[in-house]
């Protein structure tokens, strides 16, 4: 703190003034993301409240949409804390679905096959961004900047030249009784929702061919996956030693380099990890439309990129927390789904995803002059 | 008397056709502070850097207790026990004092088949660590940006000596420093030479190496110009030797010997 340093009393102990318990709170990086979790809350069960989107559906809808962001957040979060961006994280989303259903529709190979090339295909690329970076030591905002136009085009391509056309459908069909597939498309605790309808707590369908059925059909596995990703890369990043390597290289890679952290290494691996969770992302995805677009993704990578923002990460890397990039993408499904649950015009919510952006910046840009004690 | 923990004799650095160090020669015992003066671009930087691996020298030779070495990195020169501790990049300041203090060597405990960085271990031994060199922390989880600079360059020694640096190099760690903060780090030096460290202390400031400097070498256009031991040579002389003589004794008299 500035003011601690200038005050340069003569004794040691005397110097280190008691932080008061708001300052200690204020540089945890979840702390915005916090706060700003309970406003839309607060906001929304206010002006929406009664509109049926905080029963179970309405759950399940803002829950999936937020699942959705913070399946990519996660990794957006890593790699930023890392001191990387990766822009291709949209494209990528395209390019996984197109493979996936080109692979199985078209050319009608195993879902699962075409699952795990989906896979390899988009880690490798993942690998090349990063190696690019470390050897041109270019910023990694250009080098992912050419990844996005050069995945789409070819995304587009691929899928014209193959099938005439951009979107792919009938992957749900091709992809019944696989044994992976469901681990994207399925959902979870089935059983216990019939049991809470029975119980009166969730609704049935009361006509329709899906009468008597429970409104809520499960988990979708697409939060099974966001909440296995959230767990993992905090506990990665903050309990593990590749996690205070992840904040070395993104803090001072120079300095990190001197005591022998491998930073190439963690970086490139970062954005594997990027890859990978843009991948499950689509995976999700497709199984759960059935068809796969190659203009899906489009500006994800923004968003992930400011759900990891609004979650207190600096952009400049080694700061931030896998937890508050959660709490972003919770605020932005919230919000994404509470503006049409509310029936405001939906246009405003890129407005709010400007102004959000704008208030998160600056308030991390004061956490971290608190913390370093810069001007 | 043992041989020195590290000796360089007739250092030669050529950079293409610049010659940064024309024959340098310098040894550092256990427990001792070996200052190195020298004015800016009088090759300094150079020579610590070929101590610790950074540049291969042209010619000359590095032994390490006595035995003949060829360090291809950094990384060969901190196994041999020779750490060094750069101005600026010493420590990185977003993060806790604990994970700066274990970067690159975090101790872990296995959890089923996970394994965990071990805080709890790495949190006491940094807060033992640094009461050995009188920096009391508020927390071990608080980050580096809130110590001064001084307390930082402290924070890096301690964890050079800790794991187990038997030469210690340190890179103008008072150049930026206030009074107060100044004399804590020489305290630190005084501290750690006392454990059997050998401790070489670039500096350009004289007074700061007469502080603590057993041996003092004076580095001048990529040439030393001799080591003399502490008290057979004063602070003026060191200074004289260091701008090269005539010059600044001139300048000197007309600032009324304030340099």
């Amino acid at each position: 703190m500035a003011e601690t340093q200038t005050a340069a009393t003569p004794e040691q102990d005397e110097r280190i003034r008691e932080m008061s318990a708001f300052r200690k709170a204020l540089i945890r990086p979840e702390l915005g993301a916090i706060c700003g979790a309970i406003l839309v809350f607060v906001f929304f069960i206010a002006i929406a409240g009664d509109s049926g989107m905080f029963a179970p559906e309405g759950i399940i809808n803002w829950g999936t949409v937020s699942a959705q962001f913070a399946i990519i957040a996660v990794g957006a979060c890593l790699l930023m804390i890392a001191g990387e961006f990766d822009l291709s994280v949209g494209s990528m989303i395209g390019f996984s679905g197109i493979i996936i259903a080109l692979l199985t529709v078209h050319w009608g190979l195993p879902a699962w096959f075409s699952i795990l090339t989906a896979f390899a295909l988009t880690l490798t690329i993942g690998a090349l961004n990063g190696y690019l970076v470390i050897r041109t030591g270019l910023p990694s905002f250009i080098v992912t900047l050419a990844s996005l136009y050069i995945l789409r085009g070819l995304t587009i391509f691929i899928s014209i030249t193959t099938t005439r056309k951009t979107i792919i459908g009938g992957v749900r069909e091709a992809a019944e009784g696989d044994p992976i597939a469901w681990l994207f498309g399925g959902k979870v605790f089935s059983g216990l929702f019939v049991w809470l309808a029975d119980m009166g707590v969730v609704g049935k369908f009361v006509a329709g061919p899906r009468a008597g059925q429970p409104v809520v059909e499960g988990i979708p596995m697409l939060m099974v996956w966001a909440l296995a990703l959230i767990v993992f890369g905090h506990f990665l990043l903050t309990r593990t030693r590749f996690g205070n390597w992840i904040f070395a290289s993104g803090g001072d890679a120079q300095a990190a380099r001197y005591v022998g952290v491998p930073v190439n290494r963690v970086k490139i691996l970062m954005f594997m990890f990027s890859a990978f969770c843009a991948t499950i992302f689509a995976t999700c995805q497709v199984m759960e439309f059935g068809s796969a677009a190659a203009d899906r993704g489009l500006l994800k990578e923004f968003e992930a990129i400011i759900s990891v923002v609004i979650g207190g990460a600096l952009l400049t890397g080694g700061y931030g927390s896998v937890v508050g990039a959660a709490l972003g993408a919770l605020i932005f499904g919230v919000v994404q789904q509470g503006l049409f649950f509310a029936g405001v015009e939906s246009s405003l919510f890129r407005v709010f995803l400007g102004v959000i952006l704008l208030l998160a910046v600056i308030l991390n840009t004061f956490i971290r002059r608190m913390i370093t004690g810069e001007r | 008397m043992s041989a020195p923990l590290i000796e360089l004799v007739d250092i030669e650095k050529h950079f293409g056709p610049v010659i940064a160090l024309n024959g340098v020669s310098v040894s550092v015992n256990a427990g001792e502070c070996h200052c190195l003066l020298g004015d800016n671009g009088a090759g300094k930087s150079t020579f610590i850097k070929t101590m610790s691996g950074v540049h291969k020298p042209t010619r000359g030779k590095i032994l390490v207790e006595g035995r003949e070495v060829d360090f291809d990195s950094p990384r060969d020169a901190m196994q041999a026990g020779i750490a060094t501790v750069y101005q600026d990049l010493a420590m990185i300041p977003l993060m806790s004092v604990t994970r700066n203090f274990w970067m690159g060597r975090e101790p872990q405990k296995r959890v089923g088949p996970f394994k965990f960085f071990d805080f709890a271990k790495a949190n006491e031994v940094t807060l033992t660590e640094m009461a050995k060199m009188g920096i009391r922390l508020r927390s071990p989880d608080q980050a580096v940006g809130t110590l001064s600079g001084g307390e930082r360059q402290t924070v890096a020694i301690s964890r050079a000596v800790f794991f187990g640096a038997k030469v210690l190099i340190l890179d103008e760690p008072t150049s930026a420093l206030g009074v107060r903060q100044t004399s804590n780090v020489l305290a630190t030096i005084d501290k750690v030479r006392k454990n059997g460290i050998g401790v070489v202390f670039i500096t350009h400031n004289v007074r700061h190496a007469m502080a603590v400097g057993d041996r003092f070498t004076v580095l001048n256009r990529g040439k030393t110009l001799g080591t003399a031991k502490r008290g057979d040579i004063k602070a003026e002389e060191l200074q004289d030797l260091m701008a090269g003589g005539q010059d600044l004794a001139q300048l000197e008299g007309s600032l009324g010997g304030t340099v």
